[in-house]
């Protein structure tokens, strides 16, 4: 684990190192870009405040991510059910791709209201995309060895999309939900701007009063949620195709 | 219950009429009528690309003929046909036991009744210690027994088999061939194998039919003169020579 994610913290603390040596060297102003240890600093003082918005930010990350996992999967399922209702609706599937989520983000407000609502919608809008992509070309591109030897032995097409379908696609499902934790976190950030809640807020605010301590404070902080998010699907991942390849073995 | 200590099962007749199949202006099967007797161990040897795998297909019922008929005799069973790939095709997330289970799974079979099924067909290919494994922790000899089991376990009374070893290195295919033989002819079902190996088809079966290149059609059916237990031996006998140089003088007039 350690001799994992090491080399990954070295360019970290290289940049961190760097940053405080530029500002302090005084080549690049501390109102611009400040200084990691008063970011640091930040983060210790506002603590309470910061972790408030941290935990709702990641409610309306999850719980939109979560939707979008639900809801993605579900689509996929009836998008591949055949290639006529492919082709009339999945167009309309790109559309949450190509939508400019800040664009609509008041329109969400006008339906959703201040609050979570919001959040979860634009958390939802920004991560249902991939999943729906992946988990649609994992589950049309089965062995079709497999596919007769199910027909082969009378598998209704439910048992088919039960028992070899859906887990044959689970490497592509997973991929696509590896993109959408991502989004997810970045559709709650959007969502708060305009909903005015969690980190998204926290951003706005402090970015109104020059504070750009705070604004590295809370976008370190919703990094972190991201990066997060990100492993615990890793280690789904890891579990759930531990006997597939020898890649996950590791 | 046994698969070794049961009567041996029967097999079906395959009786192909005049079937045709096309792909576009593409005829890939050209009117081919042919015969396979019951419990009859047949390969089908062509060159690649002569509609071998789609004639297995079609006898299968995966793939439907333009015109002509495929019948089964008799064709009172529904679940009677077995199949192996030329990969082995295995469900990577399940152990191998569970893979060779499946068919039985499908079919409705109980848990506890299947999965003793399945203990007795990987038994039969030598496979009892690999229960618990993995596919991606066999090598791909292993794979292809598991996925002969597999084919097995319902124990059907056609077998049929797509080029099933040809990926394999020639030591672990020579033991393949002969552990198969010996399934048949301990269950005697009916076989048919197709293959584009010579030396295969002249050591497995007991009759072989040559496609022809083009169109699809039958170019030599003969029957081949090894005696009925093969052992690799044989593969330095004078009738086996014979034979070889039989279909390979059929082979090389369609290449």
């Amino acid at each position: 684990m350690l001799r994992k994610t090491l080399p990954a913290l070295i360019p970290f603390v290289v940049i961190v190192i760097a940053v405080e040596a530029l500002v302090r060297l005084d080549l690049v102003k501390a109102y611009l870009l400040p200084p990691p240890s008063a970011v640091f600093l930040v983060i210790l003082h506002d603590w309470p405040e910061l972790f408030g918005a941290l935990a709702k930010t990641s409610a309306g990350a999850l719980i939109g991510f979560a939707a979008s996992t639900v809801f993605g999967i579900s689509i996929a399922v009836f998008l591949a059910s055949s290639k006529g209702i492919q082709r009339a609706f999945f167009p309309y599937a790109v559309f949450f791709q190509t939508v400019p989520i800040v664009a609509i983000a008041p329109l969400l407000v006008i339906w959703f209201g201040y609050g979570m609502r919001t959040v979860i919608a634009s958390a939802f809008i920004c991560s249902v995309f991939p999943v729906i992509a992946n988990t649609l070309n994992g589950i049309v591109s089965t062995d079709p060895a497999l596919r007769d030897l199910f027909r082969l032995y009378g598998a209704s097409t439910l048992v088919t999309l039960f028992k070899l379908r859906f887990p044959a696609a689970l490497p592509q499902i997973l991929t696509g939900l590896r993109v959408s934790a991502g989004l997810a976190v970045i559709g709650a950030i959007v969502g708060e701007f305009i909903g005015g809640q969690g980190l998204g807020s926290v951003v706005d605010v402090a970015r109104t009063q020059q504070r750009t301590d705070k604004v590295f404070a809370a976008v370190l902080l919703a990094s972190l949620l991201g990066l997060g998010l990100f492993g615990l699907i890793n280690l789904i991942s890891a579990v759930s195709l531990r006997h597939w390849h020898a890649s996950e073995h590791d | 219950m046994s698969l070794s200590s049961a009567a041996p099962t029967l097999g079906v007749g395959v009786r192909l009429e005049k079937v045709r199949r096309a792909f576009q202006e593409l005829v890939v099967i050209h009117d081919i009528s042919l015969r396979v007797e019951t419990g009859e161990f047949l390969a089908i040897l062509g060159p690649s690309g002569c509609g071998k795998s789609t004639l297995l297909r079609i006898i299968a019922g995966l793939a439907v003929p333009d015109s002509g008929t495929v019948t089964l005799e008799p064709s009172d069973a529904p679940n009677q046909i077995g199949y192996v790939f030329q990969d082995a095709h295995l469900l990577p997330w399940r152990n191998v036991l569970e893979n060779a289970a499946l068919p039985l799974e499908l079919m409705g079979v109980p848990p506890a009744e299947r999965l003793a099924k399945a203990h007795e067909a990987l038994a039969n290919v030598g496979l009892q210690e690999a229960e618990a494994r993995y596919p991606s922790q066999l090598s791909g000899g292993m794979r292809m027994r598991v996925s002969l089991a597999r084919a097995l376990v319902a124990e059907p009374r056609l077998l049929l088999l797509d080029e099933p070893f040809a990926a394999l290195d020639e030591i672990t295919r020579f033991r393949l061939d002969v552990q198969l033989r010996d399934l048949w002819i301990r269950r005697r079902m009916t076989v048919i194998f197709v293959t584009h190996s010579i030396s295969e088809a002249a050591f497995l079966a007991d009759r072989a039919v040559v496609l022809t290149r083009r169109g699809g059609n039958i170019k030599l059916d003969h029957r081949l003169s090894l005696p009925e237990t093969r052992s690799n031996e044989l593969r330095t006998d004078p009738r086996f020579a014979s034979d070889m140089k039989v279909l390979l003088t059929a082979m090389e007039e369609e290449q």
